[in-house]
């Protein structure tokens, strides 16, 4: 294993903030791994983590194939992440909104330049992503519909063995994100979600950490022995069903990630904040998997509680 | 008369409300409407006393009116209540969600909202102050591909600057480029500094801003002459990037002229007393934005600076 820095960024008390590479193999740059850009991405940070911890074992064994080399970055942002902040400490940008960057723009702009130079070129890139909406998500991997993304890039989905693989139709504010600058330069482009943003899952940390090492052996890049891991199923992320609230109060839910639900099913009660009584309750609108859950006891109204994922689409 | 663009139920006995006062005479079914909105950037206050003062004006001289004007104080009630420059509880920036959708959550139903009750407009003035890091002088701001049918009317402003800017993808969310795309022609007023009022640019626009509508054929009222603006296309714009991280002090005043080799600021480092970097002119012209915010990392904008020579 290698460990160089990447980047290097000074504030004026604070001591530098380094960002680490650690580098398993030698030769062809084939798989890049990013994990927290966030500071709030403490289990992308984590997974990244237990992923170095890993390989180094694969490697002591003699696990990575020769010729092939994997790059892998735990924490981008450790000055916000110190500080319990999401976005930058200063004017609260995104670094994830600044790619490919820009080497003499602001200061985020340039971190993203930095970082962007030292991974452009591996046939992989895999981002540990985190969603804006907090709460729990079933683990999946999610692939940009761009021009460029080629048929393999999409046939790859597959490969990680998690129980969905989206497809994503961009929007203009994606086009400023790491997945996205990844596969204009060519790169096959993963993003990987896993179920907590801000929280640790033992379980859900392994989940991530075996898809990422079944990417790369079933990619040729390690040897490990692996179980395949799960049938994924390849979802068009427009056809998943959002329910929304319809009333504003306290969230009761009745349902959880992962649930498969029949249409009419009780999803969840509003119940009002101050007077406790029911105010609204939410069924099902398909038969499908409760893909995501929405986790604040507080909502306003058009809330996305659940997303569901419908088992047909007809 | 005030109306309510957009509500949504917030969680605990409370409704999120969009407002804006519509202040109208001789509105007959051709009569033209403008927009004036701002406090989409809820750190972003400069709009405030621009939407108060021209409310007062057009509500004392109503008879002067003719047509409709539209102000829009907040679009963003959360974010100006709470010092918070994005949407609060999305942690979004409102200006990255326009168009909206009707069906979507609480900030893209209210962008929606926005865009409807706007749509339809002859012309809207989208004002913003910045940020709490650089003061601007009043200056439009329009992308390339609108300039063209643009350019006449920002000169209407009594504006200082027109920056004709690169067009990007992610600017395709907008609230100027949404309103562009629908035949509502948007103008993007930047000018000020966030969390603060200068009184006077917000009078320098509200003189613009009664212009325009004279333009218009809307304003029988009192206009005075308005300044002409320096058209960025014409001249280089020269970004300074601190390159250390320190605290900057500034030793020009904003707004005026530079020659090239004048010591706009320095960097120094408090903890030991010394001087981190200069910052130098490279040219010499006008020096249309400065650093507010005292504390800078590498990479933080210190200034800008548009060149008296043509491209030079
Ligand atoms: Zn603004």
């Amino acid at each position: 294993m290698d460990k160089n820095i990447i980047y290097s960024i000074k504030s004026l008390y604070r001591e530098s903030m380094d960002i680490v590479g650690y580098t398993f193999g030698f030769g062809e740059h084939s798989c890049c791994v990013v994990g927290a850009l966030r500071g709030n991405e403490i289990q992308q940070m984590a997974i990244c983590a237990q992923l170095i911890d890993t390989l180094k074992r694969i490697e002591e064994n003699g696990g990575i194939v020769p010729g092939k080399s994997i790059m892998i970055i735990p924490c981008a942002n450790n000055y916000s992440m110190n500080i319990g902040k999401r976005f930058w400490p200063m004017d609260n940008t995104d670094i994830n909104r600044m790619f490919p960057g820009y080497e003499q723009g602001e200061t985020t702009q340039r971190i993203a330049a930095g970082l962007f130079k030292s991974i452009k070129d591996y046939v992989y890139g895999i981002q540990l992503a985190s969603f804006y909406r907090e709460g729990e998500f079933l683990p999946h991997v999610k692939v940009m519909d761009t021009n460029c993304r080629s048929r393999e890039t999409y046939e790859s989905l597959t490969d990680f063995g998690l129980p969905y693989g989206l497809i994503r139709t961009p929007q203009p504010y994606d086009t400023a994100t790491l997945n996205y600058n990844w596969q204009v330069w060519g790169c096959h482009a993963y993003s990987l979600f896993s179920n907590y943003t801000d929280h640790i899952g033992r379980q859900s940390t392994q989940t991530a950490v075996n898809a990422v090492l079944r990417f790369l052996v079933i990619k040729g890049i390690i040897k490990w022995a692996l179980h395949r891991g799960m049938h994924t199923r390849v979802v068009i992320e427009s056809l998943i069903k959002n329910v929304q609230t319809s009333r504003a109060g306290i969230l009761k839910k009745h349902v959880a990630v992962g649930d498969e639900v029949a249409e009419g099913d009780l999803l969840c009660e509003i119940i009002h904040p101050l007077e406790g009584n029911t105010i609204g309750r939410i069924e099902s609108p398909v038969d499908g998997t409760v893909f995501f859950s929405y986790n604040k006891q507080l909502v306003m109204e058009h809330t996305d509680v659940f997303n569901i994922i419908p088992f047909s689409y007809a | 008369m005030i109306k309510s663009v957009s509500v949504a139920a917030l969680p605990v006995a409370e409704n999120l409300i969009i407002q804006k006062n519509r202040i109208e005479n001789n509105a007959g079914p051709a009569c033209k409407r403008v927009c004036v909105v701002t406090g989409t950037h809820g750190d972003e206050l400069e709009g405030q006393y621009v939407c108060a003062r021209l409310a007062k004006i057009l509500n004392k001289e109503k008879q002067n009116l003719s047509g409709i004007v539209d102000i829009y104080p907040a679009l963003n009630p959360l974010g100006i209540d709470s010092v918070t420059r994005g949407f609060p509880m999305f942690d979004l920036d409102m200006n990255r969600i326009f168009p909206g959708s009707p069906t979507g959550l609480v900030a893209e139903i209210a962008a929606n909202d926005i865009i409807r009750d706007i749509e339809g407009a002859d012309m809207c003035i989208d004002i913003h102050s910045s940020n709490i890091f650089l003061r601007e002088i009043p200056q439009v701001r329009v992308s390339e591909q609108t300039a063209a049918e643009l350019l006449p009317y920002a000169v209407m402003l009594n504006v200082d600057l027109v920056w004709i800017h690169a067009s990007a993808t992610v600017l395709e969310s907008t609230l100027a480029h949404s309103l562009n795309t629908r035949g509502v022609k948007t103008l993007v007023v930047e000018m000020g500094v966030g969390m603060r009022i200068t009184e006077n640019y917000c009078k320098q626009l509200v003189d613009g801003i009664l212009n325009m509508l004279h333009e218009l054929g809307m304003w029988n009222g009192h206009i005075e002459q308005v300044r002409k603006p320096l058209v960025s296309k014409d001249y280089r714009i020269d970004f300074l990037n601190s390159d250390a991280h320190g605290i900057f002090i500034p030793s020009t005043a904003h707004g005026s002229h530079v020659n090239a080799g004048d010591r706009i600021g320095k960097v120094i480092d408090p903890l030991l007393g010394t001087l981190v970097e200069e910052t130098l002119a490279p040219c010499s012209g006008l020096l249309f934005t400065l650093r507010e915010y005292p504390v800078v990392f590498g990479g933080s904008l210190l200034a800008r600076i548009m060149g008296d020579s043509k491209n030079g």
